[in-house]
């Protein structure tokens, strides 16, 4: 009997090897996160000694932590592998569009537009992404391969059937799939296969001193250049690591004393709260605001 | 750890999501911020518990609305011994197809029994479903004891008229469990209340029932899913045949046959994330590089020598419609069986299945959603297959219409 590990390995390199086999102009969305590190590390177990059949895609939002954008320029260029990224500054320039507003200004809603561009720009017909079912009610609900209309939008209604591990990847011109090769995988089976694999991390998924405000709700966020600091903000400084790397507008950290991945193990294994409900602030929105995302062409 | 992987079926009425959100919630699967959204949308639906359970599953506006699930939803949750990959399915005859969906790749079925009721024709739907799927094991929860007083005896009479009609269906290995979803009895520890049960509680059961297929021990098939040809100065003459062991086991110097080619020829060496080894077993996703040069592509079958599979272009199967619209007569379909694509028409309907009595009627030429059938495949290129009842991985298939795009059916070679 193989361990589970392997078998979520290998049903990972099976998706990544059938849209190597199924479409012509395939992206890896890559953000220097642990999901799309750990699905860059299944690349290569997929595709060595071949080069990738795709590029690395990011879409910056302009909010990213500096250490994951390092990381991601450094991992690129140790693989020899293309990096394409565009930024969604450019996009609300080039389209005059309303940059997010208040006192933690998000670009989440903004980067779709991004990502549609860079979708027609390169006519990719499919986008590999580390979307997890585990994070998210209305993901949990998602296809392996998810078909996207024109406009990139889901419909939960219009879902293809997926049966056993048989991928059906056709597409009309102009459409495209997004692929999400560690859909089984939940937050713990990702540490515990970067533990096995000895994948390297930004430094910011490790804890460290940082200054934060502590929001009402009791979560901390990063004191930045993005962040409008309002006179009676309390100020903390806290020993922190962060679950999830978003931006830095809507990516509260966590207290934290793990410095080494098995300490992160330990760590979630005893936390009583979700990865995105710890992080996220986009989802407290509403019950719906994922589905409503991804309707809307969001990942 | 091993991995399981298992579906549920039943409705909201029978308690399958109570069920489900009864197993994270008492394996502490849940977070308390899911918990705590869970328990302000209770109070918004009414329903008399301190919290819906079945709110965690429903992850659609529309399900939530309607207060039934409509699509697959998959959870997790792990145990000290077991990873467990629940598919979630729905209950209601107009979503089979995405029943089906969610059961095709499942080690175990649990279906559910309302106590109250017995065996009612969605109990048959799902079993007979199972069986045309070859669920290796299927678990019979009879659920709700709490409403029936815990009595041994409406149990056992479930019991006895479960394993009559099963037999008919050809179901072999089943087991029964009473529970009480929503009381918690049973599902992972024992109960007082069901004393006379002396068998293993839900959690016990999926912590210890068998999952290994011993399909290692079936004949070694390969499929092509894409070749490896890096062109630079060292690798120059590299040329791989990356894709999964699907069934067996292929060793570096097996005399093998590549289908549909039809050629033979040897394994020179098998890779593994650059690794090379003696031997690669079911499951293994590998390199493989042949001692000759062939025109080997994506789809292609590799078997050993003297463990052919069939190979032909005319295939009897039983299928699902999965398709809004009915099927039209010489209808252009594409046949994929994993990697392996081919253009194929359905030939014939020969009969169509009664999905609650398991008799066949003879066809009357049309096919609907949810409908299934008896048919017959001619495909363009030769499809290589074994009988998916002896073999899951090579007797599967679906189809795709050309038109659309959409897959309009799934089904099992017989």
């Amino acid at each position: 009997m193989k361990d589970y590990l392997d078998q979520l390995e290998a049903e990972a390199i099976y998706i990544l090897r059938e849209v190597a086999g199924q479409f012509d102009r395939p992206a890896l969305l890559f953000s220097g996160g642990k999901d799309s590190i750990c699905l860059v590390h299944l690349a290569l177990k997929a595709f060595r000694p071949g080069k990738f059949p795709f590029p690395l895609v990011h879409v910056d939002t302009g909010h990213n932590f500096e250490e994951a954008l390092t990381f991601r320029d450094n991992l690129a260029e140790k693989l020899g592998e293309r990096l394409i990224v565009r930024k969604v500054e450019d996009t609300i320039k080039a389209k005059n569009l309303q940059d997010g507003k208040g006192k933690f200004p998000s670009r989440n809603g903004l980067q779709t537009y991004t990502l549609l561009d860079v979708i027609e720009e390169f006519e990719f017909d499919a986008c590999i992404g580390g979307a997890r079912r585990d994070e998210e009610k209305a993901r949990a609900k998602e296809r392996i391969f998810s078909v996207r209309d024109e406009f990139g939008q889901w419909d939960p209604k219009k879902q293809r059937p997926e049966l056993w591990n048989i991928y059906n990847g056709k597409i009309d011109k102009g459409e495209n799939v997004r692929v999400f090769p560690i859909s089984n995988w939940t937050e713990l089976d990702v540490w515990n296969y970067i533990k096995r694999e000895q994948i390297e991390l930004p430094s910011i998924y490790f804890t460290h001193e940082r200054e934060c405000i502590l929001t009402e709700h009791g979560q901390l966020m990063n004191v930045n250049e993005f962040v409008q600091l309002d006179a009676d903000d309390v100020i903390v400084k806290r020993n922190v690591r962060y679950r999830t790397v978003g931006d830095m507008t809507c990516t509260a950290a966590v207290e934290s004393e793990a410095y080494t991945v098995d300490d992160i193990i330990m760590e979630i294994k005893e936390t009583k709260i979700s990865e995105r409900g710890a992080t996220r602030m986009d989802d407290r929105v509403s019950e719906a605001a994922m589905e409503d995302r991804k309707k809307g062409g969001y990942f | 750890m091993e991995l399981l992987r298992f579906f549920t079926a039943g409705n909201v009425d029978d308690g399958k999501s109570t069920l489900i959100g009864r197993l994270l919630y008492d394996s502490k699967s849940i977070s308390t911020d899911i918990i705590e959204t869970l328990t302000r949308q209770s109070k918004s639906t009414g329903v008399d518990t301190e919290i819906d359970l079945a709110l965690l599953t429903d992850g659609l506006r529309a399900e939530r609305e309607q207060g039934i699930t409509i699509d697959v939803a998959y959870k997790y949750f792990t145990t000290e011994k077991r990873k467990f990959i629940i598919a979630d399915t729905p209950g209601h005859a107009q979503y089979t197809r995405n029943m089906f969906t969610g059961a095709s790749n499942a080690d175990l079925a649990i279906i559910l029994i309302d106590a109250r009721n017995g065996i009612t024709d969605q109990t048959k739907r799902h079993s007979i479903i199972s069986a045309i799927l070859g669920i290796p094991h299927i678990l019979i929860c009879v659920n709700k004891m709490d409403l029936v007083e815990y009595k041994k005896s409406v149990f056992e009479e479930i019991k006895s008229d479960y394993l009559k009609f099963s037999k008919k269906i050809g179901l072999e290995k089943i087991s029964f469990i009473p529970v009480s979803a929503l009381a918690g009895d049973n599902v992972v520890k024992s109960s007082e209340n069901l004393a006379w049960f002396k068998g293993e509680s839900l959690f016990e059961f999926l912590e210890n029932v068998p999952v290994a297929e011993e399909n290692d021990q079936k004949e070694a098939r390969f499929q092509v899913q894409y070749v490896i040809r890096p062109q630079t100065d060292e690798l120059h003459d590299y040329r791989g045949y990356a894709g999964s062991v699907l069934s067996g086991s292929l060793r570096k110097g097996d005399r093998v046959q590549i289908l549909p080619l039809d050629v033979s020829t040897t394994i020179e060496k098998i890779e593994k994330f650059q690794i090379e080894l003696e031997e690669a077993m079911e499951g293994d996703p590998i390199v493989i590089h042949l001692s000759e040069d062939f025109d080997v592509s994506r789809g292609s079958t590799i078997v050993k020598l003297n463990e052919l599979p069939n190979s032909d272009n005319f295939i009897e199967a039983t299928i699902c419609w999965m398709d809004n619209k009915a099927y039209q007569s010489g209808q252009k379909l594409l046949f994929q069986q994993n990697s392996f694509r081919s253009k194929a028409v359905i030939k014939e309907l020969e009969a169509k299945i009664d999905i609650h009595s398991f008799d066949e009627v003879p066809s009357d030429g049309t096919m609907n959603l949810n409908d299934f059938c008896k048919v017959n495949i001619k495909t363009a290129e030769s499809v290589s297959y074994d009988s998916y009842w002896r073999n899951r991985k090579t007797g599967a298939f679906i189809l795709i219409n050309e038109n659309t795009n959409n897959t309009v059916a799934a089904g099992v070679i017989h």
